[in-house]
């Protein structure tokens, strides 16, 4: 068993801003990230990111994952790094199983924070498990990261801001977006990148769906068809595109199943994604020192990740007796911060969420 | 229209564009129709020509005085949502963000598109602006007929088959 | 099917690999996955499933999902979208569970 103070899961950018603040107030911090690479989402962002300046927005994403990744290396005495290493386990008294290059080890923590985030919703239609038929994750990452195109050409299904982002980023890396569906009667993302891929020369079709794919050995073919208003198939609307990858981006859930393990009280919260940890105005779960942050509390963004990162960095080293030099000053303009991100109409989903989390009432 | 198709309507592309005789100087004509939680625009903006204040998600909106037609919101904006636009007798010339090879050249003569993605003339490339600043996303100036100023916002290749 | 420029990205020429597919001797490049490298060839059909033989390839590429399961070097089961790329190695499509 190895004893450790802070046991960060999950390098994204909400782990990440979580080690540096908590290194800052003096804590040791041991982070453990799947993946070779740091950074998690942002290391596939080649656009530009909304948000606010001060969460680094109009920054490539990847430039800003540098950026993060590179305040948590500034202090190699404190905070260590376990990368290739998965937390298969984790359990109420803050004991977890770590999997990494063929062996299983075992580490204790004074405190937690489970930064893992989301994973991707599937959408059921009939061969739906054709090679060529991808998760926009799956695909950024062979594109973004491999430099290896999907196909020659490819339909979106998703109309949120990863399907609306990622089909630019297709067309950009050179293949031709045939098509952008979505079944609601709306575009879900924002629609500057909507328009974005619309100049392009993009259909975009609201109120559409895929019926089946077509092919033998891979996609050959998708059928789509229309819906009406009570999002039934139109017979006789379908329409075939010829296409050789389709990508799927119907949206994420939190990555729960370690909370759900350590028998965190968990509730199902559609607007934060599905199931969620019940969470203190401190970001603590119903098991105590076992804090989370990012989008496994609910889907949102980077610049909200960052910050709660921040936040919930200071709070755990407080608990341990480690107290920031500018606690105060910081907490509040984190909280600040994030109810002025959430404040729109893009953030209504969030805080209505939240209220629900909290079993409060939403009021508008 | 806009929130099913992307494509803004002729309304609302007016509505972000000064009067016609302020176009005589190069103005920021920012199409960005949503309240997002958003503020590079106005956080770049050397002038204070744009304004969003203190709740992100507010829209932003030029102060057309202030706008000096600098061109550093162009490049700054994630949504690629800004242009300069502005008349030079028969002719509109713009300022466009443009992400995407081949980098046009000077002198060349590309396609103007409009906001549905469809060709509607020409578009002859008069300068290429690609500093370390922008990032990538590179300055290109255009200029087409004055008939396109209302309708033009990309260039297309034309090789792109 | 490699990106050979981008107007973001820049992607450094990097080192061979070698490798064998159901007999096929085919190239990868250092710093590929076993399934990046596959797909660059063309090679989307990576396994048929248990069942029904239906054709599998990747699909989540972050070893969530076991659809990219083949026999490498003779070891079953490897998820070849977490699994890089080797010289030498000798990589099979499973046809139904994995035997060793
Ligand atoms: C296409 C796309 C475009 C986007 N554009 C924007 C944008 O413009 N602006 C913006 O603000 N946001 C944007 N986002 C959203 C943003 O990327 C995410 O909200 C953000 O990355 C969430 O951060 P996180 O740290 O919570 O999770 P992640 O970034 O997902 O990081 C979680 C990390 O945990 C690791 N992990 C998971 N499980 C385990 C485990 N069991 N053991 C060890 N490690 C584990 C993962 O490997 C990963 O590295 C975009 C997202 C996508 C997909
Ligand atoms: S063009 Fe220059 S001055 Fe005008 S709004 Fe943009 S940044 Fe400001
Ligand atoms: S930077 Fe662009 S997308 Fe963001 S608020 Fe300003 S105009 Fe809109
Ligand atoms: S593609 Fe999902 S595990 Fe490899």
């Amino acid at each position: 068993m190895i004893l450790k103070d802070l046991i960060i899961i999950g390098g994204g950018p909400a782990g990440l801003c979580a080690a540096k603040t908590a290194s800052e107030a003096g804590l040791n911090i041991l982070i453990i990230e799947r993946s070779p690479k740091l950074g998690g989402q942002l290391i596939k962002q080649t656009h530009k990111f909304f948000g606010s300046e001060k969460t680094y927005a109009k920054t490539r994403g990847f430039d800003i994952a540098k950026i993060l990744i590179g305040d948590v290396l500034k202090r190699p005495e404190q905070i260590e790094i376990l990368l290739d290493a998965t937390v298969v386990g984790l359990y109420p008294d803050h004991e977890l199983t770590v999997y990494q290059y063929g062996i299983y080890s075992k580490y204790k923590a004074k405190a937690i924070v489970v930064a893992t985030g989301a994973s991707e919703k599937f959408l059921a239609f009939e061969n739906n498990d054709l090679p060529g038929i991808y998760g926009a994750g799956a695909v950024q990452t062979l594109m973004n990261l491999y430099g290896v195109l999907p196909g020659n050409s490819i339909v979106m299904v998703g109309s949120g801001n990863i399907g609306l982002i990622v089909s630019y980023q297709l067309m950009q890396a050179g293949v031709k977006v045939k098509a952008l569906v979505e079944a609601a009667p709306k575009i879900g993302g924002y629609l500057v990148h909507a328009s974005k891929l619309r100049r392009l020369g993009v259909p975009i079709m609201t109120s559409t769906t895929v019926k089946r794919a077509i092919g033998k050995d891979a996609l050959e073919q998708v059928e789509l068809v229309s819906l009406n208003e009570k999002w039934e198939m139109i017979q006789g609307s379908e329409k075939i595109i010829d296409t050789d990858a389709l990508c799927i981006s119907v949206g994420l859930s939190p990555l729960h199943q370690l909370l759900s393990m350590a028998h965190v009280e968990m509730k199902f919260v559609n607007e934060l994604g599905g199931m969620v940890p019940v969470i203190s105005s401190e970001h603590e779960t119903s098991v105590k020192n076992l804090f989370v942050c990012g989008d496994v509390v609910g889907i949102e963004e980077a610049s909200s990740a960052i910050v709660e990162g921040y936040l919930v960095g200071l709070i755990a080293a407080k608990r341990l007796g480690y107290i920031h030099p500018n606690y105060e000053t910081l907490e509040a303009n984190y909280h600040a911060q994030l109810t002025n991100l959430r404040s729109g109409p893009f953030g209504l989903k969030t805080r209505i969420g939240l209220a629900k989390l909290r079993g409060e009432d939403y009021a508008r | 229209m806009l929130d099913k198709t992307g494509i803004a309507l002729k309304e609302q592309v007016l509505s972000r564009f000064p009067k016609k005789e302020l176009l005589v100087k190069a103005k920021a004509i920012i199409e960005c129709y949503q309240d997002i939680p958003c503020n590079p625009c106005q956080t770049s903006c050397p002038f204070g020509a744009i304004y969003i204040g203190d709740d992100i998600n507010q829209q932003p909106k030029l102060i057309v005085e202030k706008c000096t037609g600098c061109g550093i919101c162009v490049t700054s904006c994630p949504g690629l949502a800004i242009m300069l636009a502005k008349t030079e007798r028969e002719k509109a010339v713009f300022k466009i963000p443009y992400e995407f090879l081949p980098v046009p050249k000077v002198g060349e003569n590309w396609y103007a598109v409009n906001r549905s993605g469809e060709i509607i003339g020409d578009a002859f490339i008069e300068m290429v602006q690609n500093i370390p600043r922008q990032d990538k996303t590179v300055l290109v100036t255009v200029s087409t007929k004055i008939d396109y100023l209302y309708d033009f916002v990309t260039i297309r290749s034309r090789d792109h088959e | 099917m490699r990106i050979e420029k981008h107007p973001i990205l820049t992607f450094e020429p990097k080192e061979e690999l070698h490798f064998i597919f159901d007999g096929t001797p085919l190239t990868g490049y250092k710093g590929d996955t076993i399934q990046s490298a596959l797909h660059a060839c063309g090679i989307k059909k990576l396994s048929e499933s248990i069942e029904h033989h239906r054709p599998r390839g990747f699909y989540c590429a972050i070893g969530n999902c076991a659809s990219c399961d083949m026999t490498v070097n003779g070891k079953p089961n490897v998820r070849t979208c977490i699994t890089m790329l080797e010289e030498g190695m000798v990589i099979i499509s499973q046809k139904g569970k994995g035997v060793l």
